[in-house]
């Protein structure tokens, strides 16, 4: 039997707000345990909760961007469950009303065509704290820094039919919110989360399967590992006569494997419901307009531009405007330069490479946007070749300077003097009779052979299409 | 100097007849001497109290007195104060000392006022009677073998035995209005919104609303008007101009109660209400009538459904709030805890009461899947159209009178083992809370020597005209100055 696959994703977006959803005090990563968590925060007796507008603003921002619509009287409710790390016993959440509900994105699968995926919901919550179970012999700990940091939670419609469409989506979300300033995006420390829920059902029947929702997803890699890995095992559960159980299942990175952590019948009654100390969050349309006014150039609008102002090819727009970082850098390269196919090879090639060999973002990318024009430009008048440029990128970014001081120093500046160059030519056929023959023969390939040999014998300087057309007109004899 | 009210101590601290310092010390000694037997605190901060009223002279010397300077008065536990024990009545938070002031404590000790204590409380300000506290149950000044109701009972039995001149209360159901009327004082909760919540205890966030216990209108008037305002601690705290109270009540509240309409609702009027509070009612309605009020029949027709409304409502918000107590962060924690279930089930078992306990449960009940339709969503519409009641009374009259409890202070023990009959005690009071309206209570005479109060309910924020009516009452009525006479004039 075919199987089909059916896939629904919940992100846990961090908002990048300063001071928490309900309270003043810092959202910052990293800084000791418990030294930014607030009495409200703690859940201590008599405090109450004040609504950040700025998460307000932030999922608005998102509802907007994926042509949802903004709810104008949103509630916050309690979702009520007993954790150590859930200071007050209730998380404060969004139930019935949340802020944002009903809007679309669209994904690129393999073949190039494109697919909507709906999005159900999104609603604001608090995080919970940390517990941390090393360190502590017996005991456990809990860090409070991350309560009530503001969370966007953006359900999708079950319309994703593999994990690589699961990922697409994911990518896309996290591109989005990015764009929009409103979550860091980082996965590592958490700041974007994902559960999925998987389930599978015979090809062509339209009822859904029973669901498994998998949980500790944080890469991208993992995520589409984690979901292949339950689709096998759903479908080895069925094909062997059992039955799929409605379960919350956590993946092993460790061991690449998927484990049940409670079934539906273990799972918690929450008894949500209003919350009374909050009011519900009333917009007006002057409001929500103002935001709309707000928002940036969105990924796909940018990427349009980019193969129209520019003749980008679909995939490298595509790349390009993954990250605003990356297309604000390419824009400002272009600017100056005024060749984006160069600007384009460059950056998706060496500069992402050194990105990725040392972990960098590129905002802190040690050759920035005003070093590579002067990079590039020296490869527009001929002053380097391509081949050469990259021993001077490579030289730019372990900090010998500009691209002007790193071939004034290496002594890299292009032999582009004809005589010079046809002396060397010379030498080399002179050197070389055995090859010289078999080349007049009719073996045509050995062309690379001389040019590899007059490009030995001039470092690499030697101007390469000079050499080609020198090397073409002497070989013929 | 006791038998004063605070309009009067006012009076003497500014004529330079005592000191702040004296004063306190005067209701410092009285606590000292009569406490033992009425147990109405449950913390004194003697020294404290000392200090901040030495600070009150100074003040006064400087020439930066205000009506409240040096008046010494008593928070209710459920209060925030910094660096002072904060119990809520319960073994759960005995150990429990606030980083913080709860916004009611900040602005009276602005306003220049001296707290004395701590007073006691229901556990949780769950309970009518005052006997569910975990430190012990308070006498009624009046009667010792009485409950002084609940759950502000310890401010009550104070301010009713002088042993401060005005308290703080909170009232969630009735718990200003009740005991006030049991122990023969003035009582006030305003509007839902009027005062901050911030560093109140929670019971029921939708209902609970802190006030004032004090002999008279006009003292309740000073102390409500330090206390009230917009928190922007609290966003269910309203953003509205806070009138002078008491210097409202200078104005001649005579010709202001001509010509007014007060109603009575029938629904008032039940099987339930004891002859001597509904003679006390029908006194008191003669007086406003010979002040020229016009007293209406009206109807509540939903009131009759308040008590179990509200026994959904309440115990719903109370079985969230009271999830942070669960032994972790603050307050008690059972020894020697075997893994985290033993620690919250011990925890909570061991540090919660019987009454918050039942609360708790009945409230987790109301919110269960498959019970929160039936329970919670129709208790939350009955609530509506109690309200809705409520504003058609106020289309025609303008302001609503009755009695605030059944019958006078009942014998301690008497209604411990029936919780129902105990809940069917806020059976007046409730509905102000349900509706969010301000309400008070008000000393109107006396069944078989026990105190029995008369129940003014206003339209939202209109708390200036419902303390005028109660001035009014109180300018030709003398129950406002009873004592009981073992803690009289000297």
């Amino acid at each position: 039997m075919s199987w089909e696959v059916v896939i629904g994703l919940e992100v846990h977006a961090q908002l990048r707000t300063r001071s928490k959803i309900f309270s003043g005090a810092s959202t910052a990563f990293g800084s000791s345990p418990n030294t930014q968590a607030c009495a409200v925060d703690l859940g201590y007796p008599g405090v109450l909760p004040v609504l950040n507008g700025e998460a307000v603003r932030m999922a608005a921002m998102f509802g907007l961007a994926t042509g949802c619509s903004i709810a104008r009287r949103s509630v916050f409710a309690r979702k009520n469950y007993f954790y150590p790390d859930l200071p007050k016993g209730y998380q404060i959440s969004q139930y019935e009303l949340p802020i944002v509900h009903g809007g679309e994105v669209s994904i690129r699968l393999e073949d190039g065509t494109e697919k909507t995926i709906g999005i159900t919901r999104a609603h604001l919550e608090e995080d919970a704290g940390k517990s941390l179970h090393e360190d502590f012999h017996g005991l456990s700990g809990i860090d409070l820094n991350r309560a009530g940091v503001p969370l966007l939670e953006i359900v999708s419609e079950p319309d994703m039919r593999s994990a690589r469409e699961a990922v697409a989506y994911l990518k896309k979300i996290h591109t989005l919110v990015r764009y929009l300033e409103i979550c860091d995006g980082n996965m590592q420390e958490g700041s974007f989360r994902c559960d999925a829920n998987v389930s599978v059902r015979p090809q062509g029947q339209t009822e859904l399967g029973t669901r498994a929702e998998l949980k500790n997803l944080n890469s991208f890699r993992f995520i589409e590992k984690a979901i292949n890995l339950e689709v096998e095992r759903q479908i080895d559960v069925i094909e062997g006569g059992g039955k799929v159980v409605q379960e919350t299942r956590l993946y092993d990175s460790d061991k690449n494997l998927t484990r049940s952590m409670r079934s539906k019948e273990e799972a918690n009654d929450y008894r949500y419901f209003p919350d009374p100390d909050l009011l519900p969050v009333v917009l007006d349309e002057d409001w929500i307009e103002a935001r709309r006014a707000e928002l940036p150039e969105l990924p796909g609008a940018k990427r349009e531009r980019f193969v129209k102002d520019f003749g980008l090819s679909d995939y490298d727009a595509d790349v390009l405007t993954s990250a605003r970082e990356t297309a604000d850098y390419f824009e400002q390269v272009v600017a100056g330069l005024d060749d984006a196919k160069l600007a384009a090879n460059w950056i998706m090639g060496e500069l992402s490479g050194a990105l990725n060999r040392d972990a960098l973002d590129i905002e802190r990318s040690k050759v920035d946007a005003a070093a590579m024009i002067g990079l590039l430009a020296r490869i527009k008048d001929d002053t380097i070749s391509g081949k050469i440029a990259k021993e001077v990128f490579e030289a730019m970014w372990e900090g010998e300077g500009s691209a002007d001081e790193v071939i004034e120093k290496r002594g890299l500046r292009q032999i582009t003097d004809t005589a010079a160059i046809e002396a060397i030519v010379d030498e080399v056929i002179a050197a070389n009779p055995t090859q010289l023959e078999q080349y007049r023969a009719g073996k045509d390939k050995l062309l690379g052979f001389f040019v590899g040999q007059v490009m030995q014998r001039t470092a690499g300087k030697a101007n390469p299409g000079q050499v080609n057309k020198l090397l073409r007109e002497k070989l013929k004899g | 100097m006791h038998e004063k009210s605070v309009a009067a101590l006012a009076a003497g601290l500014a004529s330079g007849e005592f000191s702040s310092v004296e004063l306190t010390r005067h209701y410092l000694d009285r606590i000292e001497r009569f406490d033992g037997d009425l147990n109405a605190f449950i913390t004194v901060t003697a020294e404290q109290a000392l200090d901040q009223a030495a600070v009150a002279d100074r003040d006064r010397a400087d020439g930066k007195a205000g009506p409240l300077t040096g008046i010494p008065i008593a928070h209710k536990d459920i209060l925030c104060t910094e660096g002072v024990r904060t119990s809520c009545g319960s073994r759960m938070l005995d150990n429990f000392v606030s980083p913080f002031d709860a916004a009611v404590v900040a602005r009276l000790r602005e306003a220049g006022a001296v707290s004395l204590g701590k007073t006691n409380m229901d556990e949780f300000a769950m309970g009518s009677s005052n006997e569910t506290s975990y430190y012990g149950l308070v006498r009624n000044p009046w009667d010792h073998s009485r409950v002084p109701g609940g759950s502000s009972g310890g401010s009550a039995a104070a301010v009713a035995a002088r042993l401060a001149p005005a308290a703080t209360g909170t009232d969630t159901g009735g718990s200003i209005r009740q005991p006030a009327a049991l122990a023969g004082i003035t009582g006030i909760k305003p509007t839902y919104g009027r005062v901050s919540r911030y560093g109140m205890i929670a019971f029921a966030s939708s209902l609970d609303q802190a006030g004032v216990l004090a002999q008279s209108a006009e003292d309740a008037a000073l102390l409500l008007a330090a206390m009230s305002g917009f928190d922007e601690r609290d966003s269910t705290s309203v953003d509205r101009a806070v009138p002078d109270y008491a210097g409202g009540l200078a104005e001649d509240q005579r010709e202001k109660l001509r010509g007014l309409r007060f109603g009575l609702p029938k629904e008032f009027l039940d099987d339930g209400l004891e002859p001597g509070v509904r003679v006390a009612l029908e006194e008191a309605i003669k007086v406003y009538e010979s002040l020229g009020v016009e007293i209406v029949p009206v109807t509540l027709p939903n009131l009759p459904l308040s008590v179990p409304t509200y026994y959904v409502v309440a115990p719903a918000e109370c079985s969230s709030n009271l999830s942070r107590y669960d032994g972790v962060r603050f307050g008690y924690r059972c020894e020697d805890p075997s893994d985290l279930e033993d620690l919250y089930k011990r925890s909570r078992s061991e540090g919660f009461g019987d009454e918050v306990k039942r609360r708790i449960m009945t409230g987790t009940y109301v919110l269960s899947a498959g019970y929160y339709d039936a329970y919670y969503l129709k208790a939350q519409k009955v609530r509506q159209l109690i309200s809705a009641d409520f504003k058609n009374a106020f289309s025609e009259v303008d302001m609503i009178i009755g009695p605030t409890t059944p019958g006078p202070a009942f014998e301690i023990g008497a209604k411990t083992d029936d919780p129902i009959t105990m809940y069917l005690n806020d059976i007046y009071t409730i509905g102000a809370n349900l509706a969010g309206l301000p309400a008070m209570s008000v000393p109107a005479g006396f069944v078989d020597g026990l105190p029995a109060g008369i129940q003014l309910v206003g339209n939202y924020f209109d708390e200036q005209r419902l303390l005028g009516v109660a001035h009014g009452y109180q300018q030709v009525t003398h129950w406002h100055t009873q004592a009981p006479a073992a803690y009289g004039s000297e």
